[in-house]
């Protein structure tokens, strides 16, 4: 308790003062605990555990030296050599599993005490804990705070539980890897910073989270450094992510040119100041969009998201689809109250939502890495949260995060155990196929009985097929569109001379539509997974069989969440007619700090009756099955052959294979063109021309011009000197007499 | 009085002056510059007679540091002398840049 009196200077005011809710500094501090620990055992990595026959006595103490050649590529059967029997468990292997997932279980059930405290007392306002000044410069005061809101509360019982249960999964996946503890660093590292980004009290120290988590993206994409394809594709991540960073900068700066703060408080406060619709806060609302599309994988900067499936599938889940991800959306709505004084930025978040939506919708249904129709459903379902953020539903676009955060969990966990049966099948044929190619997969079920059952649920429950979690949040978010479109605020704006409406009807249909394809590679996915004839070979089959429970039972977790997570705001249409729970829960929750926001942006809605919300449902519904039945019907998985005998695709298929060329498109008319402008203008000229030649060079130039002038006047003959001085001092008697 | 001993001893500092600055022969420069401090020294008995015998004073000092000046000059002059063979300045231009 000394410590707690030293470290925070409270408002000793709030009713959440005095409670376990003063801990919050907790949260983050430890799995940033949990880094340091897990950081100094991976600086330790050159010795291996006892009984390894291959054991180096004495090794030099470099990390990179000692795990070059032994580090696994479980994930990319493409590149890999004898290294698949090289097991080479870290030394320090037992601590990590102790440190790694225990500091993140402390840290969930601190925030389970913090939101037991919460519910508790009457809170109107933000409980802000305020630990230093970081930057107080003129009329700059940045102080390191964190606050703790019903918003941030939601997140940090998402981000802490969720990464608790991958934590655990990752003991069983990742335990023979050589870069073990490392591998726990810096996943202990992201959650420190994932904690920082959603605790900050005002920009700037979210800012710090936000780079943090995208820094320890990077490292975790790249964790198999040793493929260069793995490097590369952290690089993607950083430097895309570096494009949306800037403008979330820029967004902060102009609002502090502008109100001259940069905390939540103050701003929520000082925003309406900007004028409601006016040129500035719809530049700043944008310009905080471009962050959240490079952070939240929208177009156009969607890109780095598949590549980054070249990580640990654990990483992938974590990372990439249930929590970093997903900062942009809790972005926009802890900017609610910017974003809701400009309609037309609003519109433009869910235009670009929805296109994102159906886009990466339309590869997912072509892709053959199981990953990838992951990473590509990621993005869409983001698009799907962008949508809800962006109408002002604020509420639903949250309820969607959480209700993704836990099904998508699980269908990546619940493919990493797919891989992980592969890789032992193939490892025991020696085979070099690809263990995430779903063509060489077919059959699974019986192998992997209990994650079939959990994939299917969140399968179900990412097309929409009550009463699982994806249903009711992404209904929500399409009732929401649809209700706004009647006549609101943002109805009545207009977009690129657009009217609101016919934008928001069109949303709606996209949305739909979006709807549609995801039931329908999702089904894909599974029935080509997990249905139809075997495809490993028979050798291989016989190794395939279910994951240890540590990697088993936090699926089954997550599988329990993916049921029950609509719960948590269940329509009240539906409590009308069957009586589930109490209704719109979160919206409650939430209702202090997006409230207001909400009210603003859907000002002039008419009431939905509920017959049209039941009809809503129904299509919502109808559309899912729909999207199952077709993709039950029309793919035959019995006519799918291995990876290695598939013929390429062709028309319309191939370019849908190919992702549309996106990535080619932007190589050469972003990557090539910059390269290429780096080398002859910036290099050639710039560079060796302008800074070494003209201005390091040039210089060095000038002054031994100088003093080759200078050196003219050094004869060495005494008499020419004699001359000098006299003339001096003639000059020198003449102006003094003069004067 | 003191206006024709100034003119006299200013003439004669001009002619050393204008020795240096216009022989090249080191010995000639060195008795140039001797002539110089000569004009200095009368110069302060010009002065002596009008503000007392302090003047005086400076030329015994003056001279006994040219005693010494002239020694070490001599000796450097017939130094380069037997290394260059020459006393001409024209040659001794050891320093040029």
């Amino acid at each position: 308790m000394l410590l707690q009196s030293v470290v925070a200077v409270t408002s000793d005011t709030h009713p959440l003062s005095g409670t376990i809710a003063a801990w919050i500094w907790l949260l983050p501090v430890l799995p940033l605990a949990g880094f340091v620990i897990n950081g100094l055992l991976s600086l330790n990595s050159v010795h291996f555990g006892p009984g390894d026959p291959n054991t180096p006595d004495h090794h030099p103490h470099s990390e990179g030296a000692a795990e070059a050649p032994e580090r696994s590529h479980r994930e990319d059967a493409g590149a890999v050599g004898d290294d698949h029997h090289a097991v080479r468990r870290h030394r320090w292997a037992g601590v990590t599993s102790v440190v790694g997932p225990a500091v993140l279980i402390l840290a969930f059930l601190l925030a389970l005490g913090i939101w037991r405290a919460m519910t508790g007392v009457q809170m109107d306002a933000p409980y802000i804990q305020t630990y230093f000044s970081w930057m107080p410069v003129g009329d700059l005061h940045v102080n390191v705070a964190f606050q703790l809101d019903q918003l941030s509360m939601v997140m940090i019982l998402v981000v802490t539980g969720v990464s608790a249960l991958i934590h655990i999964y990752s003991v069983g996946y990742m335990q023979d890897d050589p870069g073990y503890p490392r591998y726990f660093a810096y996943l202990n590292l992201f959650v420190f910073f994932m904690l920082m980004l959603v605790l900050g009290a005002n920009y700037p120290v979210m800012f710090v989270g936000w780079e943090g988590v995208g820094l320890c993206s990077y490292l975790l994409i790249g964790f198999w450094f040793n493929d260069k394809a793995n490097a590369d594709a952290g690089k993607k991540a950083f430097i895309v992510n570096r494009i949306g960073d800037f403008g979330f900068l820029v967004a902060m700066f102009m609002l502090f040119a502008n109100i001259g703060v940069l905390d939540f408080v103050g701003i929520n406060a000082k925003a309406v100041e900007l004028g409601v619709g006016s040129g500035l806060v719809t530049a700043i609302c944008l310009f905080m969009f471009l962050g959240c599309t490079g952070k939240s994988a929208q177009i156009p900067l969607y890109i780095w998201l598949p590549d980054a499936m070249a990580g640990p599938t654990p990483v992938s889940a974590l990372i990439h689809a249930a929590t970093m991800v997903t900062a942009g959306v809790y972005l926009i709505a802890r900017s609610a109250a910017l974003f809701s004084l400009s309609p037309v930025a609003s519109l433009t978040v869910a235009v670009v939502g929805a296109v994102t939506a159906i886009f990466a919708a339309t590869i997912g249904l072509k892709q053959w890495d199981i990953k990838k129709v992951l990473a590509y459903s990621t993005i869409s379902q983001l698009g799907y949260m962008f949508v809800g953020v962006g109408v002002g539903a604020y509420v639903s676009g949250m309820f969607h995060l959480v209700t993704h955060s836990f099904f998508k969990a699980l269908l990546f966990l619940g493919s990493g155990s797919v891989i992980h049966a592969m890789h032992r099948g193939y490892h025991a044929t020696h085979s070099h196929e690809d263990a995430q190619d779903m063509r060489n997969m077919g059959g699974l079920r019986k192998y992997l009985p209990v994650t079939w059952v959990l994939m299917w649920i969140a399968t179900l429950a990412i097309s929409g097929i009550p009463p699982f979690a994806g249903f009711f949040s992404k209904d929500e978010i399409l009732g929401q569109v649809f209700a706004r479109a009647q006549g609101s605020n943002l109805a009545a704006a207009s977009w690129l001379g657009m009217p609101g409406s016919a934008v928001l009807y069109a949303i709606y249909a996209i949305g739909l539509i979006a709807a549609l394809m995801t039931a329908i590679y999702m089904t894909r996915m599974m029935l080509y997974t997990f249905h139809g004839p075997n495809r490993t070979g028979v050798v291989e089959a016989g190794h395939l069989g279910e994951a240890p429970w540590t990697m088993t039972a936090p699926v089954v977790v997550l599988g329990i969440l993916t049921v029950a997570g609509g719960w948590l705001n269940l329509p009240r249409v539906i409590t009308g007619i069957v009586p589930l729970g109490r209704a719109e829960v979160l919206d409650h929750w939430l209702e202090p700090t997006v409230g207001s926001a909400t009210a603003r942006l859907s000002e002039g809605a008419r009431e939905v009756p509920a017959s049209t919300e039941q009809l809503i449902m129904a299509l919502a519904i109808l559309i899912a099955v729909a999207g199952i039945a077709f993709a039950i019907v029309r793919l035959k998985s019995a006519q799918l052959v291995p990876k290695r005998d598939a013929l390429p695709e062709e028309g319309f298929e191939k370019i849908v294979a190919n992702k549309y060329y996106v990535d080619e498109a932007i190589d050469r008319t972003v990557v090539d063109p910059t390269y290429r402008i780096s080398k002859s203008f910036l290099w050639r000229f710039v560079d060796a021309g302008v800074i070494d030649g003209l201005l390091v060079n040039g210089s060095a130039a000038l002054a031994r011009g100088f003093g080759w002038i200078g050196s003219r006047l050094q004869t060495g003959n005494v008499g020419i000197y004699a001359w000098f001085l006299v003339f001096g001092v003639v000059a020198l008697l003449g102006a003094f007499t003069l004067r | 009085m003191l206006a024709e001993s100034l003119a006299l001893t200013a003439a004669l500092f001009i002619i050393g002056v204008m020795g240096v600055l216009i022989h090249r022969n080191v010995i000639i420069i060195f008795m140039c510059v001797e002539l110089m401090l000569t004009a200095v020294n009368l110069t302060f008995v010009a002065f002596s007679r009008q503000y007392g015998p302090a003047g005086q004073v400076f030329v015994i000092f003056v001279m006994t540091v040219s005693a010494a000046e002239a020694a070490v000059g001599l000796a450097i002059i017939i130094a380069i002398y037997r290394h260059r063979q020459t006393v001409n300045l024209k040659d001794i231009n050891l320093l040029r840049g």
